[in-house]
């Protein structure tokens, strides 16, 4: 009796959580269909902020680039963030393990206007030209030490036997990495990647800092059109793309439970967070 | 592996470390000691310690202290229900959900529901309290600034819980333990590397808070990456900019330190 | 380790796919041509009508692109990397970027529709002889205020009236310390210029207590938040004004009478510039009278474009909030550049009046 009272009240205070969570997002998304033109008043219903935002060209451009931006800058840090995992596994002294985990750690706590704003210097010492290249640079470097941190402790969970028996077994370096390692790792493979992507997706001010020549994200040109007042237009856009990610989750969350990998790629942060943790405990 | 292996897994990572991590480290100290005019100078640091600079360090630290105590007072007990909530991935995902929508616009969002004509105050309209200011007080900032920070708590807190022993629990009830001292002597020290991870997620991101110190305190609050972000877009003095940015990463070091093991953080 | 592959092969061909996607749209739109014309400007401060037109007219393709601040603008400029053809910078933005070497001369010869612009406008101290910029947009900095929610007896014609005690915290001012600081100095009698060190004490000495009635600072929201009666007045910029009048039109808008600060917005050609003869057929395009005085009545903002103003509606071109009469506008200034020291310093002292509570 007691047992089923608290399982209520710890549901009640779940759904208050997420009541507040989504508040602001439902907000947005309800104003999208106000033919009031302001968040401020609802006047009426109207669809014709959605047709704006399909009848604007630049606008599909921007979301394209943004998405090309995302996965590629996903696939590519996942791939040094794997290596970066690696190195650090099979580094043998602890002082350079230490090392190289915080010079890993200082991206993902520095500041993301610091991070920005060197990342300009940098670009320009260089002479990157600012726009495409740089931004994916950009967003590259910083989604590395996240999959780094994802991928990490799925290798410290492989038990050194199981890659002794397949050096036993005759298996080459190459042969154990893809036959075993890869293999094993690969849920944390995935969570990085699909951090990565959540990273940049996510990113304003990095982008913002070393964007130019007429290329822009999402978030760079919602921040520039939001500040001349807010064109509902951008609601309706918001909407679809919390939409479309709602179906990306949905999917895949069924596509993961099938294959039993969910439960570590949806406890991503916080699995990463925990790993590192467990890096620095001897 | 063998050493030989070991240093192609390096070399890529090195690169990205040395370009990224380093260079940019260095050219922030080096921008520092550079002040507006160009000229090589160690002014930067001495301006840091005027009262202007002391007292908005003094107040970020204060202001990302209650952000960071907040969070994890909410989150805590969130992180708690969801290891009992059936389907508990799916509410994971959920809670992760929110931080895909750009933050400027929940932020704008919430300007309209706290805004003096908002829904919160026809709400309290509603129930006779009459409209309160809401927006561009203490409150605000620091209600708007949990509400970003949450996911990042709750994540770290409930991955600890999960890899709790339930028989644990059981054996202090058993014992006679009453909840609160089970609470306080076996599942609180228990989880306490995911409290850590989590405080670290908020903590540090907390002191460098700046577009909503501007858009919900309207200014009233002011944090040290407020005056980055002046420093850097506005005055243009990089040097002053990079001396707080070197301030910071010092913070930063010793607040990784002082956790007693290196720990990785969430931003 | 296959279906590892398999999936990254599947992420790779989607994003290659939404990039050939991408550049499908862009040439489709004669964004990647080459004749093209990059302009760097404000958000929404052109009548996109006129873009079109001068596509039209021209067989020129506009790639148009905003900024929010000068010094977002002038970081990019100066970084290099990026190619706009003209852009819009504010006077005290076009003297540090003369002085940093970031602008092209203008060669008048190509520009005929100048002869436009009125003398007032031309030959000021921040671009002697106009070397290098052409006015586009002109205004003022004063007070947008709520005439039914101020107390009795406050028009705001002075400063001073926002340190009456019965406005209670409900003042908002723009995020900028030129004009915060500026307002200040002006309510003492001092220029906006002043450098004087005891001056500006005594002006942030003021301004602190002034902070019992600021509701909150803000930067481009504050339009926003205007025209929602959030505020009962608000320091603003006066085509900030023109836009939250429109939205709101209970709202009112006065240049108090110790004199405030005059501003411009011009356009000038960037170092970076790729097509100069694209960009000198734009900017005469827009000095022809026709086109800046629509482009006047779209933006809100006040034209220095004497053979324009004539072609505005009534209502606007006698509107003395908008085109204040010489006498008014005498008490005007200009920012002069400070240098990048005592800029700096006004953002300290900025820095310094946010941080004081009451």
């Amino acid at each position: 009796m007691s047992e089923s009272r608290r399982w209520r009240w710890s549901n009640l205070y779940l759904i208050a959580v997420f009541a507040i969570m989504y508040a602001p997002i439902f907000y947005l998304m309800a104003y999208s269909f106000n033919s009031g033109g302001t968040m401020h008043g609802y006047d009426g219903f109207t669809l014709d902020w959605y047709r704006e935002v399909f009848a604007d060209t630049r606008l599909l451009i921007i979301v394209l680039n943004t998405l090309v931006i995302a996965l590629l800058s996903g696939l590519l840090s996942t791939v040094l963030g794997v290596l970066g995992a690696l190195a650090i596994h099979e580094a043998r002294r602890r002082r350079t393990k230490n090392a190289l985990l915080s010079f890993n750690n200082v991206l993902i706590v520095s500041p993301d206007v610091i991070i920005g704003a060197s990342f300009l210097i940098l670009f320009t010492m260089i002479g990157i030209r600012l726009g495409f290249v740089s931004v994916l640079l950009a967003h590259i470097a910083f989604s590395v030490p996240i999959v780094v941190l994802m991928v990490l402790p799925k290798l410290q969970e492989m038990s050194p036997t199981l890659i002794d028996a397949a050096r036993d077994l005759g298996a080459s370096r190459w042969q154990v990495l893809t036959g075993v390692v890869l293999p094993f790792i690969k849920p944390g493979i995935f969570a990085g990647f699909f951090m990565a992507l959540t990273y940049s997706l996510d990113d304003f001010a990095v982008t913002f800092f070393v964007t130019g020549n007429g290329f822009s994200t999402l978030s760079v040109e919602i921040y520039s059109r939001a500040r001349q007042g807010i064109s509902l237009s951008i609601n309706a856009l918001s909407t679809l793309i919390f939409l479309f990610t709602m179906l990306l989750v949905a999917g895949y969350y069924f596509l993961t439970r099938r294959s039993g990998t969910g439960a570590q790629a949806a406890a991503g942060r916080g699995g990463a967070a925990r790993g590192a943790a467990k890096e620095g405990t001897p | 592996m063998s050493a030989r292996s070991r240093n192609l897994f390096l070399v890529p990572y090195t690169l990205w470390i040395v370009l990224f991590v380093a260079a940019p480290i260095a050219l922030i100290a080096y921008r520092s000691l550079f002040d507006v005019e160009g000229a090589l100078t160690l002014d930067n640091y001495a301006r840091f310690f005027t009262p202007v600079y002391l007292r908005m360090t003094v107040s970020s630290f204060w202001y990302a202290l209650l952000i960071t105590l907040f969070s994890l007072l909410v989150a805590y007990p969130a992180a708690w229900a969801l290891t009992r909530a059936k389907h508990k991935q799916l509410w994971l995902l959920l809670i992760i959900l929110p931080t895909w929508i750009n933050l400027l616009l929940k932020v704008y969002a919430f300007l309209g529901i706290f805004g003096t004509y908002g829904s919160v105050n026809q709400l309290l309209e509603l129930v006779g309290i009459g409209t309160q200011q809401i927006l561009f007080t203490d409150f605000s900032f620091v209600f708007v600034s949990v509400y970003i920070f949450i996911p990042f708590m709750i994540l770290p807190i409930f991955n600890a819980l999960e890899e709790l022993n339930p028989s644990l629990v059981f054996a202090a009830r058993d014992l006679g333990a009453s909840a609160w001292t089970t609470f306080a002597k076996v599942v609180f020290p228990l989880t306490i590397d995911g409290v850590k991870a989590g405080c670290q997620a908020v903590f540090i991101p907390a002191l460098s808070l700046f577009m909503i110190t501007r858009l919900v305190a309207g200014n009233r609050v002011i944090t040290l990456g407020t005056a980055i972000e002046q420093h850097f877009l506005v005055t243009q003095d990089w040097g002053m900019g990079s001396t707080i940015a070197v301030f910071l990463i010092l913070v930063m070091v010793a607040i990784m330190f002082a956790a007693g093991q290196r720990k990785g953080v969430i931003r | 380790m296959k279906s590892l592959i398999r999936s990254f092969a599947a992420i790779l061909v989607v994003a290659l796919g939404c990039l050939y996607l991408t550049s499908w749209l862009n040439s489709s739109q004669g964004y990647s041509g080459a004749n093209t014309l990059t302009i760097y400007n404000w958000g929404d401060y052109i009548d996109p009508e006129l873009l079109e037109e001068f596509q039209e007219e021209t067989g020129i393709t506009v790639i148009y692109q905003t900024f929010d601040s000068n010094e977002a603008m002038m970081t990019k400029i100066q970084q290099g990397g990026t190619t706009y053809d003209v852009a819009m910078p504010s006077e005290y933005a076009i003297d540090k970027m003369k002085q940093e070497g970031l602008l092209l001369p203008i060669d008048h010869a190509r520009l005929p529709n100048l002869k436009h612009i009125d003398e007032r406008f031309l030959d000021l101290r921040f671009d002697p002889g106009n070397g290098y910029s052409v006015p586009y947009f002109w205004g003022t900095v004063g007070i947008v205020y709520n005439p039914e929610l101020v107390p009795d007896g406050l028009v705001f014609d002075s400063w001073d009236d926002l340190w009456d005690p019965r406005l209670g915290n409900g003042l908002m001012l723009v995020d900028g310390a030129r004009e915060v600081i500026g307002f200040g100095l002006n309510s003492l009698g001092y220029s906006l210029n002043d450098t004087n060190e005891a001056h500006l004490q005594e002006a942030l000495a003021k301004l602190q207590k002034l902070t019992p009635n600021v509701k909150a600072i803000v930067g481009d929201e504050i339009k926003m938040l205007l025209a929602n009666e959030e505020a009962t007045a608000g320091v603003v910029w006066s085509g900030d004004a023109a836009e939250i009048m429109d939205e709101n039109d209970k709202l009112d808008y006065v240049i108090p009478k110790e004199g405030s600060n005059v501003w411009f917005d011009n356009m000038v050609i960037p170092r970076t510039a790729r097509n100069l003869d694209g960009a000198y057929r734009f900017m005469d395009f827009m000095l022809e009278p026709e086109h800046a005085a629509r482009n006047a009545e779209y933006v809100g903002y006040s034209t220095p474009n004497k053979d324009a103003v004539p072609l505005l509606p009534e209502e606007i071109r006698s509107d003395e909030r908008f085109y204040p009469p010489p006498q008014l506008t005498s008490r005007l200034e200009v920012y002069d550049n400070l240098g990048k020291r005592m800029l700096s310093h006004y953002n300290e002292l900025f820095l310094e009046f946010k941080m004081h509570r009451k």
